[in-house]
C-alpha cells in the first residue's frame, strides 16, 4: 500500500520530535486514523521541528528560521496535522504572529496556518469522522488530562471525549482538575525542576483520586512528565496518546512503562 | 521595600517545603477559583463583559492624556488637589511633604498595592510617623512584618494558627483561635486608631474622570473609615487607573469582585470626592490625589501596553499553578504571580529579574480568566525576548539554543542527531525506562525518562512505506 488513490485531502503530517524519538507508534495511529478517515498521508522525510523551542525562550530569530523550514515544506499540502496540540498551536497561532512584520512572508505563514490541525480536532471537527474508533475495543478506566497549548490555544476539550465514545469497553472518569497545568511546559521542567516536581505530583494525585487504571492525552510532552513521575512513584497507571486507543494500537507498554512484566 | 527577585529560585524551593504555607496555599486556592467559576457561570454576559472591559480600557489607554487632564480639573473643582509623581521617590516626598505640613504623627491606611510599589510605609516610619495598615490582611502581615503575598489577599499565606499567634504577641492573651474572635480583636484595636489619625492613605481603584471622584472596594468597610475619620484624606494610584465616567465604573465593579474572590459584589463600594464641605457631616479636610507614572508611560508607548489593563483583581495568581506551588514571597515584591512576573521587569528594571518570565510554563489559564484579557503569557514571553536580545539570559542557554538552530534547520543532521539519541538513550535504559540521565537531571531527579523503542518514527516509516 505504497500508493494510496483515494479523493480524500492530502494531508501533510506534522512529525513531532518527541514522538519521532520516544513514542513512535503514535505516528503510526495517526496515519491510520487519516486513512481510514479518507486522507491521502504524506510524511515529507526532511522535516525537523516546529521552532517552538526557539519561540518559547526568546529566540524569535531561531524560531523563525525553523518555521520557513516547516512553511516550505508543507505549505503543498491540503492540511499539515499534528498528533500535537502544542506544535500545532505554535503553527496556528505563532507562525503568524512571528512574520508580522515581514509581508513576504506572513501571507505564506497564515496560509498554512489555516489548514493546520492537531489530529484529534481535525478527526473530529473538520472530517467529521466522529466514528473514527468505531469497531475498536480497549477495556480500561481512563481518566483525560487537558493539555494546556490544545485546550486553551485550539480549544480541544469535547472532541478527543467524543471520539473516545466509540471505543467498546472504555469508561472515562474525569479527574479533578483536568484542565490544570501537568508542570512540562518545555524546557520551563529542567530549569525549575522543583516548581515542576510539585506541579506534576498535584496532577498525579487527581489522576489517582480518579480511580482510572489508564491516562490520556493528546500531547506527549504532558504525558511523558506525568509518565515519568507515575513510574518513578511505581504508580499502577498506564499511560497511552489518545491517537493510539482510538486506533487500536495501544495494546503494547505504556508509557514510561515497564518492557517486561515484572522486574 | 527590598527587592529579592534575584532569589526567586532559592525561595521556591523554601516554599514548596514550607508544609504551613502549602496548607494555607491549598486552602485559597479551592476557594478563590471554584467561586469564580461559579459566579462567571451565573452571569451569561460575563464572557461579553470582559470584552467589553478590554476595549474601554484600550480606549482610555490611547487617550489617557486626555482623561487625566480631566480627572485633575474635575478634582481642582471639587475643593481637592492632585500631585504627579514620575517614580516611586517622588511619590514618597510629596506624601511626606503633605504629612509633615500637616504635622501627622498617625498615619492610618487602606490597602493600597501602589503604597506597597513606591515603599511608602518605610519612609513615614522612618520620618517618625506612626503607621496603621487597617485592611485586616494587611494588618496581620504589618505585625509579621512580612510583604504581601497576594494583591486582594496579602496574608493569605498565613494559617489560622500564625494569625493566632502574631495577635497574641501583640495584644497580649488570651490566645484566640476562632476567626471571628481575632476579627473582633482586631477591629477593636483598630477602632481607637482610626480616631487619632491625622492622615488617612487610600489606593484608588478608579478615578472618574467626569466627577474627580475616587472609588475604593472594600470588604471590611475600613477604607471608608480610613479616608473619612482622619483630617486629610491622600490617595495614591497609579496613572492608568482612570475612567471617563461613573457609568463605566459599574462595568469594572461587575467584573472585580467575581473574578477576585468570586463574589457578586464587594461588600463596600465606596466613593469620595473632594474635602467635606460645609455642612457635610464627616469627611476630610484636605484632599489629595497622587497620581503615580513609576514605569507606567514607558509601558504605554512600547509593546507591554496590554499590563495597563490591569485591574488588580488577583485572578490570574489565584489561576497560577506556579503561584498555588510557591505563593507570593518567592517573587521578591510586591506583584506575584503572573501580573508580578511581568510589572516587577519592566518597574524595576530586567536586571535581578531573570526568573520571573522564566518560572512559567505559558499554560495559558491567567489569560483565559483575566477580566481584561491580557495576554500574559505572550508578555511573558516578550520579556523572554528582551532578555535575549540583551543577552540576560544564561550564556549556556544561548549556547544552546544556537546550537539547536544549527542542527534543526539542516534536517539531515538533525534526524542524524536523533539517530544517535534514539540508540544511546535506548542503551542506558532498563526496562524500558532511564532513572537517572546526567545531561537530564532536572528531569530524572524527579521522573523516569521512557527508553525510545530503538528506532526514529521516520526511520521505520521509510522503511515500511519507502521514499515518497
Ligand atoms: S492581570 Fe488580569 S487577572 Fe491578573 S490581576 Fe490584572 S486584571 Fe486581574
Amino acid at each position: 500500500m505504497a500508493e494510496t488513490h483515494t479523493k480524500g485531502p492530502r494531508v501533510g503530517l506534522f512529525v513531532t520530535c518527541l514522538m519521532n524519538v520516544f513514542r513512535p507508534n503514535v505516528g503510526f495511529a495517526a496515519v491510520k486514523l487519516l486513512e481510514q478517515a479518507g486522507c491521502a498521508v504524506e510524511i515529507p522525510p526532511d522535516q525537523t521541528c516546529c521552532g517552538q523551542p526557539g519561540y518559547n525562550n526568546g529566540d524569535y530569530d531561531a524560531a523563525r528560521a525553523l518555521a520557513r523550514k516547516v512553511i516550505t515544506t508543507f505549505e503543498r499540502y491540503d492540511y499539515i496535522v499534528g498528533p500535537s496540540g502544542s506544535c500545532m498551536a505554535t503553527i496556528r497561532h505563532d507562525y503568524p504572529a512571528l512574520f508580522e512584520n515581514d509581508p513576504d512572508w506572513l501571507g505564506r505563514a497564515q496560509a498554512l496556518a489555516d489548514k493546520s490541525f492537531e489530529l484529534l480536532s481535525f478527526l473530529h471537527d473538520e472530517l467529521g469522522a466522529t466514528d473514527a474508533a468505531a469497531g475498536v475495543s480497549h477495556t480500561a478506566t481512563v481518566t483525560y488530562h487537558d493539555s494546556c497549548s490544545g485546550l486553551r490555544g485550539l480549544g480541544i476539550k469535547g472532541q478527543p471525549r467524543a471520539l473516545l465514545a466509540g471505543v467498546a469497553g472504555l469508561k472515562l472518569n474525569e479527574m479533578e482538575d483536568s484542565e490544570v497545568c501537568c508542570g512540562f511546559g518545555g524546557t520551563f521542567c529542567v530549569k525549575y525542576p522543583e516548581i515542576s516536581e510539585k506541579m506534576v505530583d498535584d496532577k498525579v494525585r487527581n489522576i489517582l483520586a480518579s480511580g482510572a487504571d489508564t491516562l490520556l492525552g493528546g500531547d506527549l510532552g504532558c504525558l511523558m512528565n506525568i509518565a515519568g513521575r507515575l513510574s518513578r512513584i511505581n504508580a499502577p497507571v498506564k499511560v497511552y496518546h489518545t491517537a493510539e486507543v482510538l486506533a487500536g494500537m495501544a495494546d503494547g507498554p505504556g508509557i514510561a512503562a515497564a518492557t517486561k512484566e515484572s522486574n | 521595600m527590598e527587592m529579592r527577585s534575584a532569589e526567586f529560585k532559592e525561595r521556591a524551593v523554601f516554599a514548596i517545603h514550607d508544609a504551613s504555607l502549602q496548607q494555607a496555599l491549598g486552602k485559597a486556592r479551592g476557594g478563590f477559583v471554584g467561586k469564580r467559576a461559579q459566579q462567571a457561570a451565573e452571569l451569561p454576559e460575563f464572557e461579553q463583559l470582559r470584552e467589553e472591559a478590554k476595549n474601554l480600557k484600550n480606549e482610555i489607554l490611547t487617550n489617557l492624556d486626555h482623561y487625566l487632564e480631566r480627572y485633575e480639573a474635575a478634582v481642582t473643582a471639587a475643593g481637592g488637589q492632585v500631585h504627579w509623581a514620575r517614580d516611586a521617590a517622588e511619590a514618597r516626598e510629596i506624601i511626606l511633604g503633605i504629612c509633615k505640613h500637616v504635622e501627622a504623627k498617625s498615619v492610618t491606611k487602606g490597602k493600597s498595592m501602589v503604597s506597597e510599589e513606591i515603599g511608602l510605609n518605610e519612609a513615614l516610619i522612618e520620618n517618625g510617623m506612626e503607621v496603621v495598615e487597617t485592611d485586616l490582611g494587611e494588618y496581620i502581615i504589618q505585625l509579621a512584618h512580612e510583604p504581601p503575598s497576594h494583591i486582594i489577599a496579602p496574608a493569605v499565606h498565613k494559617t489560622k494558627d500564625q494569625v493566632s499567634d502574631l495577635f497574641l504577641a501583640a495584644h497580649g492573651g488570651p490566645r484566640k483561635t476562632e476567626v471571628a474572635d481575632l476579627v473582633n480583636e482586631a477591629r477593636q484595636v483598630l477602632r481607637d486608631k482610626y480616631f487619632r489619625a491625622d492622615v488617612g492613605i487610600t489606593g484608588g481603584n478608579y478615578l472618574v474622570a467626569e466627577t474627580g471622584s475616587s472609588v475604593i472596594v472594600t470588604n471590611e468597610g475600613n477604607g471608608d473609615l480610613t479616608q473619612t475619620l482622619a483630617r486629610v484624606h491622600i490617595v495614591t494610584a497609579g496613572i492608568e487607573r482612570v475612567v471617563p465616567t461613573l457609568d463605566d465604573v459599574s462595568l469594572f465593579l461587575r467584573l472585580l469582585a467575581r473574578s477576585a474572590t468570586g463574589q457578586e459584589t464587594e461588600t463596600y463600594t465606596t466613593y469620595s470626592t473632594g474635602p467635606r464641605r460645609t455642612g457635610d457631616l464627616d469627611g476630610p479636610q484636605e484632599y489629595h490625589v497622587v497620581l503615580v507614572d513609576n514605569g507606567r508611560s514607558r509601558m504605554l508607548a512600547g509593546r507591554f501596553r496590554d499590563m495597563l489593563r490591569c485591574i488588580r483583581c488577583g485572578a490570574c495568581m489565584n489561576h497560577c499553578p506556579v503561584y498555588g506551588s510557591i505563593g507570593g514571597h518567592a517573587y521578591g515584591w510586591v506583584y506575584p504571580g503572573p501580573m508580578g512576573s511581568v510589572l516587577t521587569p519592566l518597574i524595576k528594571g530586567m536586571d535581578n529579574t531573570y526568573d520571573l518570565p522564566n518560572a512559567c510554563t505559558l499554560n495559558g489559564r491567567c489569560a483565559s480568566v483575566c477580566p481584561v484579557k491580557i495576554p500574559l503569557p505572550d508578555l511573558l514571553r516578550e520579556l523572554r525576548h528582551l532578555q535575549h536580545r540583551q543577552e540576560l539570559s544564561p550564556p549556556m542557554q544561548r549556547r544552546a539554543l544556537s546550537l539547536w538552530r544549527f542542527v534543526a534547520t539542516r534536517p539531515k543532521l538533525y534526524h542524524a542527531g536523533e539517530w544517535v539519541a534514539t540508540r544511546l538513550l535506548k542503551l542506558l535504559s532498563s526496562n524500558g525506562r532511564i532513572r537517572n540521565l546526567m545531561l537530564a537531571s532536572g528531569w530524572t531527579d524527579a521522573r523516569d525518562l521512557p527508553a525510545p523503542p530503538g528506532r526514529t518514527f521516520l526511520e521505520q516509516w521509510q522503511d515500511q512505506r519507502g521514499k515518497p
